[in-house]
This record gives C-alpha cells, structure tokens and sequence, in this order.
C-alpha cells in the first residue's frame, strides 16, 4: 500500500505520488479517480475507526486529533482588555476577587433572596419609616434624598465605565465591538483601532459636509449651540430699491439716464459699428443673389453653388483639386 | 470630547458580539455571488456550491457590476459585502469573451481580501444527472472527507494554493467529537495535468468488512466539473504572517512547583505532608521516660489479681 499524507483533523488524504502518464479519456478519467479516492478515503477511516470511541445512541462518537493543515484565520486574534481603573488598583493593592453567593437569607422576612436586582435583600425602598436624626435638615424629603442619592452613584458608575473606555481607546486597544464612536464608522469588526485623533480640519470638514447635505443647503436646520452659519463665499446678487427717492432711491433712474443719454447724445453715431454694418449688408446681398442663381439652374448647380460658397477662396480649393489629381 | 455610543437594543448587541474576533474561531462563512454576467452553466455552478454549503453559506441573486476582485478599486464593494454579511469565503462566477465561465475563489482576512484563485469551469454535470439510490445523498452539514489525487497538488504552486482553497472552502466547522455514523461525503479532487483539477462530490457506503474498520464504497453523486486555473494570487507575506496565529493551546496544563532554569535546569519544589512528630512511637525510650519496675509490678497487683502469678513468673 502507498504512503498517503493524512490530515485526521480535516478528514483529508492526499496521494502526492499518482500521476496521469497521459491524460485518460473522460470516462476513464472518472473511474480512476474514483478508485484511487476510495483507497485514500479507506486510509482515512482506517486511522478514524480505530480511534477509541464511547457509545451514543446516535452511534460511535471519536474524539478528532486537531488538524495538521495549517489555515488561515478569519479575523486576527483578539487583542486583550487594557485593565480598567479600579483593576489596576485593585493589582497595586493586592485586592483580590471574592465569589458571593447569589442568593442571600434575609433576616427581616424569613426567606432567601437576590443579592441585586429586584426583591434583593436589604431593599431601602422596603423601609416605610425612616427615622429623624439631629443632623437632618428640615424640610427635605428623605425618601427623596435618598432617591437622588442612588441616582447619583448610578450616573458616577456610567462614567467611569465610560472614561475607562475611553482611556482603552487611548492607549490603542480597539472598542468592544458593540461599542462605538459617534462621528466615526461602525466598527463591525471590533479589531480596528479607534483613530487616534480627529484633527479640526477633518471636523470641519465633516461639519460642513452634514450641514449642506440637506434639500435646503442647512438653512433650515436647527443649529447646535455655538455653531457658526456656513460661510457664503459667493458675491450676493444686488437688487435695486423698487421705490424711488433720494440717494440710493435715484439709482436706477441714474442707470436708465445713463443708457438714453449714450443714444440720445452728439456722438450718437460712434455708437455704430460700422464695419460691422458693411458685411452685414454684404452677406445679405450675397444671399439674395445666390438665391437667383439657384433659382435658375437646376438641382446639380444648387449644390455646386453651395460648396463653392461655403469656400472663402475658390482660388485655392481649385489648386488644391489639381494637386489630388 | 469624545463620545461613546452603544446599541439600544439587546438584540443588536447579541448580533455585534457574535461577529467579535474569537479565540478560537468557528467556520468561516461563504459569500456566493455574481459579477457582471453571468452564463447558464456558472448559475447552475453558483447555485450548487450554494447547495453544498447550505447552512453556512449566503448567496446574493443580483449581478454586481463593480465587483473585479483581481482590479485595484474592484475590491471594494467586495470587501463591504463581507463586513456586512460577516462571510470569509467568497465565490464569484463571472462570464466574458476572454474568460469564459469564470469562477473566482477568494478568502477574506479582517474583511479585506487575502487571497485569490480564479477558476475556469468545464464539463460541467449538475446534481439532477447523477442517477443513484437516494439513501446516499449525503445529508446537510455534514462533515465531509477531502481526497487530493495527484502529484500536481504538491510540485505546482497554483494547484497547491487551489488545493488549500478547496479544502477551506468546504471543510465546515473543525470539530473536536464527531459522529461516526454520520459520515456521508467526500470531495475527491484529481489534478488531470499541470492547470485542470478534476472536481467532483461522492457519497460513502460504510460496508461490512468483519473488522472494526468498515469497507468503504464510493458512488459519484455530483456535482463534478473541472477547474481550469487561470489567474491567483497569493497572500501578502506579512498578513499571512498575521493570519496563520493561533491561539496558544489551552489543553496544555501548567505543571506546579516546576521551574525551568537556563542555568540551574529542571527544579521543583515538594511539599511534604505534616508528619504529626508526637503521635509516633519512639524506638527507644530514654530511662528517665520508663515506669520504675517496681512500681509498675505494684499496680498491676493492685489492679489484676489473677494476672499476679503470671507476672511473679516473668519477674523472676
């Protein structure tokens, strides 16, 4: 029997010694193979079903060696957490971590209950009486106080959770995956790297990009407090006062007096261009008696006519001809 | 100041933790999708691959214009394809004058693309035409044996690369227990000649042999072609590098009290049990320690009348 290189985590033989002299005709091609893979399969399940097995109803159940063929990864190895605040004091202090029970016998009632959560042990909001003290003010609410009190702790944790994310991010970990920073894209991965700062530029950028990307250019946006209106970096179109009056009033009959007088002056003639006036009168000659022309001969001549006027110098197109010929 | 956001929804927050990078990882999933055109066979290709995978494979109907994964730019939508649908493989079927039936298999490392081996397809033969017992078809998700045939899968590094391809492509989940009776495939893999791969999926008959071991009978169940290698490319050094790190084995246990020493070698400590010093019997009893004998015959007088006369003759 042939040596075959067997991979028994991925359940993979591979024959590197068989080759083709030629290249067999389809069907051949076809059985060969299949004679060939049936050896390597049964090379396969001979080391397979001699691995020791435990029963199952379902059948034999083996314990696969880990594969041999090395591939690769789908997404690089998880980075590990930075230590969070209180990690890392707890390590300087050499405060180690407790287990407690879940459950905690609660004196007052006779029964077990939740350390935290709902119906936990030891629940201030149980307590239907508090009693005065000297050192309270008077009127204020304790319940209330004490309210605002658990509410405070409440808000302090949050952020600190969040200045410990914060601070992970600073040093270069990547964000847990659920997490993310707004203004940045989402960071489906989890393995990139939050960038390490956004310049003003880039913020002014994406500002101004966010803020004329509506139907209206952000004029009717709401604007957020200590944002500046756009810049406007075009010239503003001038309108002149409809009324009249004095000063600026008087402008637009200052523009219309002016054009009349330029027609109504001495020199009215210099407003003529006359060259200008000469070939007009020219083309429209030329015109016209083309148009004679063509009357009187035929369709041939029509088009003659026409190529010979569309060419400013029959002088040169006929030299032009010779030299073809 | 920077700000942090987390998803509302518990839901949303379950889905974006499954796509973290894990440890150790489990099966990539396949992107099956079409380029530009596509022909009838590619369709029929796409579509079975999609079958053979089915449970960890996605396929997208539409044609997508912009994806040419071997272009510079063409990448693009491609890589956003798999950061949007979580996938590591992806089948690609295109169709042109200069390639006809084109098949593009690539990997995804960190959702950008690693590598790439473009396949021609030939001789194409669809599940519907293989005629076989039925009992035989091999059942959804099972894990499947891989047979490469052929010396050309060692010597020629195109068909070397297509040989890892394949075997990443369909070889599912790595498993640590598996079922023995559940074992119904196998994808046999021949190299015809230096650039065609013959292709092709069989079902297992477990016979009996007498032996512990069963005989094994192979029927071709398709689909079957041949992959005409036409273009690859290989992984960046660096990323493969990168890719191929594994987690450090967690079944190897820390031995205690067992140091390592360059210099010093081998050392350990060993701790020895409290040995209770005052309950053992002493060999020899210093004679301050010893009952006088007179006393000794005096109480037993005392005490044991009948046992006197013994006692008397032992003393004398």
């Amino acid at each position: 029997m042939a040596e075959y290189d067997i991979d028994l985590g991925n359940l993979m033989a591979f024959d590197r010694s068989h080759s083709f002299s030629s290249p067999p005709a389809r069907e051949e091609l076809v059985k060969l193979a299949l004679e060939q893979g049936t050896k390597l399969v049964q090379a396969v399940a001979d080391a397979l079903f001699n691995l020791p097995s435990t029963e199952d109803p379902d059948g034999p159940i083996v314990a696969l060696p880990s594969p041999t063929t090395k591939l690769p990864r789908e997404k690089p190895l998880p980075k590990p957490k930075p230590p969070t605040r209180w990690e890392e004091f707890a390590r300087k202090k050499g405060i180690q971590k407790h287990k407690k029970e879940k459950l905690v016998f609660d004196e007052q009632t006779g029964t077990w209950k939740r350390r935290h959560g709902y119906d936990r042990v030891n629940d201030d909001n149980d307590v239907p009486i508090i009693e005065a003290k000297m050192t309270d003010e008077p009127g204020e609410d304790p319940f209330a106080k004490r309210q605002k009190e658990k509410k405070k702790r409440v808000e302090k944790q949050e952020k600190n959770r969040l200045h410990n994310l914060k601070e992970a991010v600073k040093a270069g970990a990547p964000l847990p995956s659920h997490i993310q920073l707004a203004a940045t894209r989402l960071p489906i991965t989890g393995s990139e790297a939050a960038p390490s700062k956004i310049g003003k530029d880039a913020l002014q950028d994406v500002a101004g990009m966010a803020a004329t990307a509506t139907a209206s250019g952000g004029k009717f946006d709401k604007k957020l407090p200590g944002e500046k209106p756009p810049k406007h970096d075009k010239k503003y179109r001038k309108f002149l006062p409809a009324a009249e009056g004095s000063g600026m009033g008087a402008l637009e009959k200052q523009q219309t007096d002016k054009v009349l007088n330029k027609l109504l002056s001495k020199h009215s003639h210099e407003i003529l261009n006359v060259e200008k006036a000469v070939t007009m009168y020219k083309v429209k000659e030329e015109k016209k008696r083309r148009n004679q022309k063509g009357k009187s001969s035929g369709n041939s001549g029509k088009l003659k006519a026409g190529k010979q006027s569309f060419k400013k110098s029959s002088k040169k197109g006929g030299s032009s001809k010779e030299k073809s010929k | 100041m920077m700000k942090l956001k987390t998803p509302s929804k518990k839901r949303v927050l379950r889905e974006l933790e499954k796509r973290e990078p894990k440890l150790v990882e489990t099966g990539k999933k396949t992107l099956i999708l079409h380029g530009t055109k596509t022909s009838n066979v590619l369709n029929a290709v796409l579509a079975e691959i999609y079958h053979l995978k089915r449970g960890s494979a996605l396929k997208y109907s539409k044609k997508n214009e912009n994806v040419r994964p071997f272009e510079s730019g063409g990448e693009t939508s491609l890589e956003f394809f798999s950061l949007k649908t979580d996938c590591g493989l992806f089948v690609l079927g295109t169709h042109s004058k200069k390639r006809p039936n084109n098949l593009v298999i690539g990997r995804f490392y960190d959702h950008h693309i690693y590598d790439l081996v473009e396949v021609g397809v030939e001789n194409f033969k669809s599940i519907e035409s293989f005629s076989y017992d039925k009992k035989l078809t091999p059942h959804m998700g099972s894990k499947p044996f891989f047979a490469f045939i052929g010396e050309g899968f060692d010597s020629n590094e195109e068909l070397k690369h297509l040989k890892e391809v394949l075997l990443d492509l369909f070889r599912g989940e790595v498993i640590t227990n598996l079922n023995l009776a559940g074992l119904d495939r196998v994808y046999l893999c021949t190299a015809v000649s230096s650039n065609k791969v013959f292709f092709t999926q069989c079902a297992i008959q477990l016979k009996k042999s007498g032996t512990k071991v069963p005989r094994i009978e192979l029927v071709e169940v398709g689909p079957s072609m041949d992959f005409i290698v036409r273009r690859h490319r290989q992984p960046d050094d660096r990323l493969k590098n990168q890719a191929m790190k594994t987690a450090p084995d967690s079944t190897k246990k820390k031995v205690k009290n067992v140091v390592n020493d360059q210099i010093r070698g081998k050392r350990a400590r060993i701790f020895i049990p409290d040995q209770k010093v005052g309950n053992v019997a002493l060999p020899h009893k210093a004679k301050g320690v010893k009952r006088e004998r007179r006393e000794a015959k005096m109480k037993d007088e005392e005490t044991r009348e009948p046992a006197g006369k013994k006692q008397k003759d032992n003393g004398n």
